[in-house]
Order: C-alpha cells, then sequence, then structure tokens
C-alpha cells in the first residue's frame, strides 16, 4: 500500500549563526541579519517521511505555513525528494501562537488527508514543541513524539523509538499517526542533482507571471492556500484567537564575569572537581 | 554546518570570473535537450544556475557529511574477506549512499542516461570539494571517467546497459589497467581477451592495483591480438562483478586507506569489447587517462585546501614567544606561499578544464550532422589548437598540482610542528593522502615527459602568445613586460634544448616545464586581477577586501619572486651539462642488489 504522509516544514531564522545585532530593541528577531532557513528538525522528519517513501511507499507532501518567501523551504523538501508542496499563506495568520498554528495546519492536513503526520520535535526560533502534539489532537491522530529512529510501517501501524532523558523506548501506533523528530533519527541528504535542476523553477501560481496551467503540467506548481480555503475558524487564528499573550520580553546577554585558571595537573583538576562537587554543580 | 563550496572564495571569483555561458553553449548546444529531459537547461543563463545548485549541494555534503567521517575511514581501511569480498569503511557505505541520492556520480554523462551534461570544469570543481572532504572518496566519486569513456566509445547498447545504474550511483567502476609488469609502460599488458567459437569474449589473467577493483562494472585493458606486440595488440573491455573475478588480496598502502587497491583475477571472465579492436590503448586509454589526470590534478588541489586551512587555524592559535605563531615571519611567508601555491594549481587547473572542455564541445559540433558545414570548418580550424593546448596542460596540471600538494601538507605538519607529526591532527593523514598523487595515473616524471613536447614544440609559445592577447587592466603593465621578458628567455630556451636532442629534453623536462607552467600561471594571475567580476572577501584583520585586490597583489608577488628563477633555470638548462647521462656510473654507485 502507499501511505499518505505530510511533512510540516517552517522556514526559521538561522538561530545557530546569531550574532549581537540579531534581535531588534523591541525583543523582534532582526530578520536582516540573520538567513531564513528550514527548520532543521523539519529535515529529519522530511528524511524519516523519504525513508517511508523508499521502503514501504509513500507519497510525501511538504506544507509550510507561512510568508510568500516560506516556497524557498518548500523547494527545499521537492529538492531531496517530496512529491508536493504547499503554502499555507495568509496575513490573518499574523500573531498566531502555537494554538493557532496547529489549528491553521491541522485544517490543512484534514484537506489534503494523511496516514502519517512528521514534523521537527521542535523549531529553532520558539522551541516550544508544542505545535506537533496539538496537531495530533486535532486531527485525532495517535503521536510518537522525540522520535530517533524509525523502525517501521506495517499495515495500519507505525513503530518508533522514542529518544528519552535516560534510554529509549519503543513504541507502536496506530495509523493516522503523528511523529515529531528529533536530529538523532538521522542524518538528512542533500537536494538530488536533477530535482534541484528541475524543481529551482517550481513556484505558487501567485509569484508565477506565466500560464499556471504549463507550471501544473511540469508538476512545477507549489499549491497555495488562504485560511478561507482551509475552512478555518477564524476566530481561533491571529493575535486575537491565540490564548498565549506576551507581557514583555527581555534580552539577556551572558557575559563570562569570573575566568579561573585550572593548572593541567592531578591536583589542579582535583581541587577543580572539589570545587565542583561542593557547589553541588555535579554530585 | 560546512560547506566547501560556499567557505571557498577562491572557487566562488574563479567560476564567476569564467565565461561559463560558453561553455553551457558548447555542452548543450541548441538546448534542445530541454524538449525530453524535464531537468535540462533551456538557457545558458539556467545552465549555469544549474551548476552552482549543485556545486552547492555537493558543497554543502561534503562538508556536513564526508569529511567528519574521513578520520575514522582512514583507520579503519577496508578488509577483504575469506571469500573474496571487499568491505569497505563503514563511512564508505554511507557516504556512497548519500551521493547516490545526490545524483552526482554522473555530472558529466548526457541527460539521456540520468547525467547532468556538465561541463568537466564542474567535475573538477566535485573532486576538488570530495577530496577535500575525504581524497580516498575522490577515488571511487572520481571514476565517474568510466561512464566517460565508455559514452564516448562503447556501443549503443553497451552504453544502454551501464551509463544508466553508474549515473544513479547503482554501480561503481574500475578502471583495470596496470599488471605487476606494466605500470607507466601500458604496452606490455599481459591479459589475455579471447573470444570462443561463437565470437563470445572472455579475459583471464591478473591485474594489479586496481583501484576499487572491487567495484561492480570494470573497464579492462588487454590483449587481443597475440601476435601483434605494442600497443596495438590490445583492446578495451567492460564486464560486471561476476564469480569469475576474484579479488586475491587488497594492498596495505601508506595513504588513501578508504579506497580499496585490489589485485584482481579474470578466471575466464566473460565481458564486451569497447569501441574497436586494438584501440583500447592508443586511442580510448589515452582519452581515459587525459580525464583521469585532470581527476588527480582536482584531488591534489582538494588535499592542499584542506592542509592549507589546517596549518592556517593553527598558526593562528598556538602561541609561542607569548604571540600567535603566524605572528613569525619565516611561518608567515610559509602559510602564504602554501596558500598562493593552492590557488596557483587552481588557477592551471580551470584553465586546463576550459580548454579540454572545448576540445570535448568542438568534438560535439564535428561530429553533429546537423551542423552546418561553415560551423564545422570554423570548428576544425580552432579544434587544431585547442587540442594542442589540451595535450600540454593536462599533464603540467597533473604534475604541478600533485608535486604542490604533497609540498603544501609537508608544510602543513611543519607549521603544526610536533602536534602535525601526531595523529591527532588531520595534517599527517593529508601528508599520506597525497603522496600518491604525484605517482599514479602517470608520474610526474612521465607527465613533464608529455607536457615538455608541447613547450619545446611551439605549442606553449602559441598559447603564451594567446594569453597575452587577453584583456589585462592598465596597472599590470609592468608585470606584464616581466612576463613578455620570461617569455622570451622560455623560447629561446626551448629552441636550445630542441636543438640537443629528446635525451636532453627530458633530463631537462622538469625545469623546462616549471618556466612555462610559471609564465602561463603568472597571465593567469594578471587575468584574474583584470576580471569584470569582483567580490568582498575576509582578510587576515578582519577586514574586507576586493579579491581583485588580492589577486593583484598574488599576481606580484607570484611573478617577482618566479622572474629571477626563470632566469636561473634558463641559465642551467642552457649549461649543456650532461653529467647525469655520461656520468652515471660513478655518480650513482653500484645498485645493491642482493638484499
Amino acid at each position: 500500500m502507499s501511505y499518505k504522509c505530510v511533512v510540516l516544514i517552517k522556514q526559521v531564522p538561522d538561530t545557530r549563526a546569531i550574532t549581537g545585532d540579531a534581535m531588534n530593541d523591541d525583543g523582534t528577531v532582526n530578520r536582516s541579519k540573520l538567513a531564513s532557513i528550514p527548520n532543521p528538525d523539519d529535515l529529519h522528519a522530511l528524511e524519516v517521511a523519504l525513508e517511508i517513501k523508499e521502503k514501504f511507499g509513500a507519497t510525501v507532501t511538504a506544507i509550510s505555513m507561512g510568508l510568500p518567501e516560506a516556497t524557498e523551504v518548500l523547494r527545499e523538501a521537492l529538492y531531496r525528494g517530496a512529491d508536493n508542496a504547499i503554502l499555507v499563506t495568509d496575513r490573518r495568520c499574523a500573531g498566531s501562537d502555537t494554538l493557532a498554528t496547529s489549528h491553521i495546519l491541522s485544517c490543512a492536513i484534514k484537506k489534503v488527508g494523511a496516514d502519517i503526520v512528521l514534523c521537527g520535535r521542535h523549531s529553532i526560533d520558539g522551541e516550544t514543541a508544542q505545535v506537533g502534539p496539538q496537531i495530533a489532537e486535532f486531527i485525532d491522530a495517535a503521536q510518537i513524539t522525540c522520535v530517533g529512529e524509525l523502525k517501521g510501517v506495517d499495515g495500519n501501524s507505525i513503530t518508533a523509538r522514542r529518544v528519552l532523558d535516560n534510554g529509549w523506548q519503543d513504541v507502536k501506533a496506530p495509523l493516522p499517526c503523528l511523529l515529531t523528530v528529533t536530529d538523532q533519527a538521522n542524518e538528512p541528504r542533500v537536494g538530488a542533482a536533477t530535482r534541484l535542476m528541475k524543481y529551482k523553477n517550481a513556484t505558487t501560481a501567485a509569484n508565477y507571471d506565466g500560464d499556471v496551467n504549463e507550471l501544473k503540467e511540469k508538476n512545477l506548481l507549489i499549491e497555495q492556500y488562504d485560511l478561507d480555503q482551509l475552512g478555518v475558524d477564524l476566530s481561533r487564528v491571529g493575535f486575537e484567537g491565540s490564548p498565549t499573550k506576551i507581557n514583555r520580553t527581555q534580552k539577556v546577554i551572558l557575559e563570562a564575569k569570573e575566568v579561573k585558571e585550572i593548572s593541567p595537573t592531578q591536583e589542579g583538576i582535583s581541587a577543580m572537581v572539589k570545587e565542583l562537587i561542593e557547589d553541588h554543580s555535579i554530585n | 554546518m560546512a560547506n566547501f563550496f560556499r567557505d571557498n572564495d577562491d572557487i566562488q571569483f574563479l567560476l564567476k570570473s569564467m565565461d561559463l555561458a560558453t561553455l553551457a553553449d558548447l555542452m548543450e548546444g541548441d538546448y534542445s535537450s530541454a524538449k525530453d529531459c524535464d531537468y535540462a537547461p533551456k538557457n545558458a543563463d539556467e545552465a549555469i544556475e544549474n551548476y552552482f545548485l549543485v556545486l552547492d549541494s555537493l558543497g554543502s555534503l561534503c562538508g556536513d557529511f564526508v569529511a567528519p567521517r574521513s578520520e575514522a575511514m582512514d583507520r579503519q581501511g577496508n578488509r577483504l574477506t575469506e571469500d573474496g569480498k571487499v568491505l569497505r569503511p563503514d563511512g564508505m557505505y554511507e557516504i556512497l549512499d548519500k551521493l547516490a541520492k545526490a545524483e552526482v556520480m554522473g555530472m558529466t554523462l548526457p541527460h539521456k542516461y540520468g547525467g547532468l551534461n556538465f561541463p568537466g570544469l564542474m567535475l573538477a570543481v566535485a573532486n576538488e570539494m570530495i577530496s577535500r572532504g575525504d581524497a580516498a572518496l575522490m577515488n571511487i566519486f572520481g571514476l565517474q571517467g568510466i561512464g566517460e569513456t565508455l559514452n564516448a566509445f562503447a556501443s549503443e547498447e553497451i552504453k544502454d546497459e551501464y551509463l544508466y545504474d553508474l549515473a544513479k550511483g547503482k554501480k561503481t567502476g574500475a578502471m583495470v589497467l596496470t599488471e605487476p609488469e606494466a605500470g607507466s609502460d601500458l604496452q606490455n599488458v599481459k591479459v589475455k581477451a579471447f573470444q570462443d567459437a561463437q565470437g563470445n569474449w572472455y579475459l583471464n589473467g591478473v591485474k594489479r592495483f586496481i583501484t576499487n577493483g572491487c567495484g561492480e562494472v570494470h573497464l579492462v585493458l588487454a590483449k587481443s591480438e597475440p601476435d601483434r606486440s605494442g600497443g596495438l595488440g590490445l583492446s578495451l573491455f567492460v564486464c560486471d562483478s561476476d564469480p569469475s573475478i576474484k579479488i586475491r588480496r587488497i594492498e596495505d598502502k601508506l595513504g588513501i586507506h578508504a579506497s580499496p587497491t585490489c589485485e584482481v583475477f579474470y578466471d575466464n571472465t566473460p565481458c564486451k569489447i569497447v569501441g574497436e579492436r586494438q584501440r583500447g590503448l592508443v586511442t580510448y586509454v589515452m582519452a581515459l587517462m587525459n580525464g583521469a589526470r585532470i581527476g588527480i590534478a582536482s584531488q591534489s588541489v582538494g588535499i592542499a585546501e584542506g592542509a592549507y586551512r589546517v596549518a592556517r587555524d593553527f598558526a593562528s592559535t598556538r602561541e609561542q614567544f607569548g604571540a600567535p605563531i603566524d605572528q613569525l615571519p619565516a611561518v608567515r611567508d610559509m602559510l602564504i606561499d602554501m596558500k598562493i601555491a593552492v590557488e596557483e594549481c587552481r588557477a592551471l587547473l580551470y584553465e586546463t578544464c576550459r580548454v579540454v572542455d572545448h576540445e570535448v564541445g568542438n568534438e560535439k559540433i564535428l561530429n553533429n550532422p546537423e551542423a552546418s558545414k561553415e560551423l564545422k570548418k570554423e570548428t576544425k580550424k580552432k579544434q587544431r589548437m585547442i587540442k594542442r593546448y589540451a595535450a600540454m596542460l593536462t599533464p603540467m596540471s597533473k604534475y604541478l598540482a600533485s608535486e604542490m600538494s604533497n609540498k603544501v601538507t609537508y608544510d602543513c605538519i611543519q607549521v603544526l610542528g610536533g602536534s602535525g607529526f601526531m595523529r591527532d591532527y588531520p595534517a599527517e593523514r593529508l601528508y599520506r593522502d597525497a603522496r600518491v598523487t604525484s605517482i599514479y595515473e602517470g608520474t610526474s616524471q612521465l607527465q613533464i615527459v608529455a607536457a615538455v613536447r608541447g613547450v619545446t614544440n611551439g605549442t606553449a609559445e602559441k598559447y603564451i602568445e594567446e594569453l597575452a592577447s587577453r584583456e589585462f587592466a592598465p596597472e599590470f603593465e609592468e608585470l606584464l613586460q616581466i612576463l613578455a621578458k620570461d617569455a622570451k628567455i622560455l623560447s629561446e630556451t626551448a629552441a636550445f634544448v630542441k636543438d640537443q636532442g629528446v635525451k636532453y629534453m627530458d633530463l631537462y623536462g622538469a625545469k623546462l616545464v616549471d618556466m612555462a607552467a610559471k609564465i602561463i600561471i603568472g597571465y593567469l594571475f594578471v587575468s584574474q586581477a583584470s576580471s569584470k567580476y569582483d567580490m568582498q572577501v575576509d582578510s587576515a584583520n578582519g577586514e574586507k577586501v576586493s579579491m581583485k585586490q588580492r589577486k593583484a597583489a598574488i599576481a606580484k608577488r607570484y611573478i617577482e619572486h618566479n622572474s629571477p628563477n626563470i632566469e636561473a633555470w634558463s641559465k642551467n638548462i642552457m649549461s649543456g651539462s650532461v653529467s647525469s647521462l655520461e656520468n652515471f656510473d660513478e655518480l650513482a654507485g653500484a645498485a645493491q642488489t642482493e638484499v
């Protein structure tokens, strides 16, 4: 059988390359100083989806919610092997918190249908790790979080290994199922050369000047949906529909105030270990 | 997140300074492939965009996936099981899988076989990045020449059978030439090819030092004409991995540990002939070897790039006498020379690729039944000199780059001092890996024999004239005058050598080729400094500097340093000293034949 996999990919600022001017004074991210990239964990999720496609047979649809520029991460998914890509973009999405975002994305997933939904465990900008589990609830699917390894897909069930603090846990769940994937699951592939050459021209109808049918025929059309087309409950999106209210943000600059030199001798290291035990840094 | 394409300013600058549109036109012709192949480019701009996209993607694979596995692969090496199966290091299986998924194993093969139809220049860039990640991997990745040879000379049936699988990375190849008694002298190949009553071909005999002999597609040079001696007795064959092929041993080597070097026994192995009988060595292997030489030049540059970076980083952080050692004049001098040496060989390599790609492109035009008579006539005229340039530049590039790689990796250890000698740093691995580059695919001595012909028969003179007629920025007039003077010295020296005969030419070949190479690259550096394209790059003090300004400074240092050497080499060559030929017996003493 061919499984329907949906992979959720978010375009995020590359917070791993953060510098002093990465934040604006109002506490928002200065996007001009940070490159936009696909959220790293999401690429691990995509790799699991491609593994399912290659080993068990599946179609892979990548969905991203964001600004029109998010087509870039969808193209990246197509380069690596996704069969289709969908952009959910609507001004009314602005200000959505994790719950509102989960609601919107679950509407998109319901529209295309899915046996297996895959997303990164968390995003490197928000870091909440809430969207995946909330979507599972919205679409009434089982969920396996913190996946470190896909064990297999068999008929109507999926088995994966969860990575826990003190070990691991193998979980078998019925389909439909949502997986949140960690960076331990795999090392993602890079784009395939012939797909790079082909899908570099993939875009949404809104961004294309020519005949959209032509784009569609060549399988280069990235579908674009707004909230109306997805049947989203508008009272549950945007600033107004988001229960999370940000009171204030604070810039925290971590500075090393005290430096202590430890001599690289048996005595020096013993003294350091003793001190760390005494102040409960280690025990 | 390392990306060996993005982090290399020199590669970016060179590619953006070059006329890639003409190369794309030569590769794609009228771009009609786009009608049948959904990823083929529709015009030159799209082709160039494709080159950069694919190289960028491969650059990230090399930086993030290949390089971190290199040390472990070097230590683990290949193992031969009792039943003759080669087990690669664990990392190599993972890398080959990722490379196959990246669809980069047929970069220069035509679209119809799943290839990318890229110019050879792009394969050279890829080979360089791969080698920087892991030198031994290049010995498998770089065997794309096997597909190229089949594409150029084999029947349609053979092409259909093998090329798609090679391009998709489902199969890897082995170039099976060397035998215990036939290394540099391939005319002496003894492995037999014979036919049965139905006309089917079989191979029998032992081949040695076969890189990736465990590969699935073997291209084998064998003796098909028992009564003919020399090259005309040999033909080229292709066969699949088969139970009749036995890997008898794998070599225990100094470097490139992750590349299996096999002794292969063909026990009446069924095979197919490639192209025509008797052309195996004289036509097909010669073409294959030229591509392989460019491959090794790329590998050499890649290893040296890696070594330079190790040395540069170390020198900036290692403190002695109260400051980083890159403040010490002797270390500075060494670092600058290493950096320029890498850029010197990259400049010659890319120029060589450009010329060879023109040769390949022209050949396509000449073989195209639809090309007009005028175009063919014009192309034929150009092709005569292009072929001569390619025949000189290819061995020159291989010789220069491989010797440079040895020197730069040697200096890398020197910069690291005691730490460089330890296995804690990659310096010693790079040094070991570089060592073979000046040996395989033709030793430096053989490259010089091939290149010196071009230096003495007027090819170099003509080519240097062409280089000198390029457009340069006016501020380089003084440097151009030095180069013109050097070129005059070269012509006089070459004429002198020619009069002394072949033995004398071979005796002084290295110095003569060095002279020509330094002049050619001098022009290439001035040409780069005069490029229409410019970019800002980081300098050592953290400030941005224009790449053209950097190249101008390099050109000045390079030309001013080399000009006195060129004069000295010339004097040395024209001294007429033949002691190596006439006084060998007393100078070298007797060989100790008993062990």
